[in-house]
């Protein structure tokens, strides 16, 4: 793999308290690396919607911070991970307004729109992965 | 559990969000301002969020909730001071609130507040 990692924290996720301190977190890294105001925002919404989604329909489990460098320079790799039940049909899942609980249904596919890479791997009963990165603009 | 402070000035309610709000709060604000407005008559509800950072899919519906039940009890409610980056994420997001009423400040907030409320009473 072509990106480095650093600077790694990682936040237990299981109250929408804990939804707050990892978006605070992820701001911080954010300002830290000197990303702009519009793409800081994008990346704290796009935590906020995954991070909540893991304690809602994940069951609980951690997110990971890490500032990576690679081609696209550097940037804020955050990986979502939860033992819940996992997402039958992920295509679905990501489709606008759809929701299986009481949301909105903008979630992950908001959260999609607001990163440069998203990747999810889901295995029913198993549980979910989700890995995004957001590279700071030149 | 703390609570956003909802405060009345005149025929209005006030409601300045100030910190990070987590679910529990923003669902708690909801029913303050149901009570809020019913206890006080109120029909104009400012929301001032200027100080607020981010606004996810979650503290959009909370907007869209209260504008919705604040309709319903004869109130209109006027959302205020969003900040540019906010702005461009929650399009970007795919939420547009298309239900909430908006204005650049408090103080324009206020006037279309009262311009609003004056053509509903000379409609009736």
């Amino acid at each position: 793999m072509w990106a480095t990692t650093s600077a790694e924290d990682s936040v237990p996720l299981h109250s929408s308290r804990d939804v707050v301190r990892a978006r605070q977190l992820v701001r911080d890294h954010a300002v830290a690396m000197g990303f702009s105001l519009v793409e800081q925002t994008k990346l704290v919404t796009a935590a906020s919607e995954l991070a909540r989604n893991t304690v809602d329909y994940g069951g609980g489990g951690t997110v990971d911070i890490a500032r990576v460098e690679g081609r696209g320079g550097t940037g804020i790799r955050l990986t979502f991970v939860d033992e819940g039940p996992g997402i039958p049909d992920v295509e679905l899942a990501l489709r606008d307004h759809y929701t299986t609980g009481t949301g909105l249904g903008m979630g992950l596919g908001g959260a999609r729109r607001l990163v440069n890479e998203f990747e999810i791997e889901s295995t029913v009963g198993v549980g979910t992965r989700i890995t995004v990165t957001k590279w700071k603009r030149p | 559990m703390d609570r956003i402070p909802i405060l009345k000035l005149g025929d209005l309610l006030l409601v300045t969000i100030q910190v990070d709000m987590h679910d529990q709060l923003a669902l708690a604000l909801e029913d303050d301002l149901g009570q809020r407005i019913v206890e006080t008559g109120a029909h104009g509800v400012l929301i001032d969020i200027s100080s607020v950072e981010l606004v996810d899919s979650f503290i959009g519906r909370m907007l869209g909730n209260i504008a919705a039940m604040a309709r319903v009890l004869d109130a209109i409610t006027v959302v205020v001071g969003m900040r540019p980056a906010v702005a461009i994420t929650l399009v970007d997001l795919g939420l547009s609130l298309p239900q909430i009423r908006t204005a650049l400040d408090v103080d324009a907030g206020v006037a279309l507040l009262n311009g609003l409320l004056v053509a509903q009473t000379d409609g009736r």
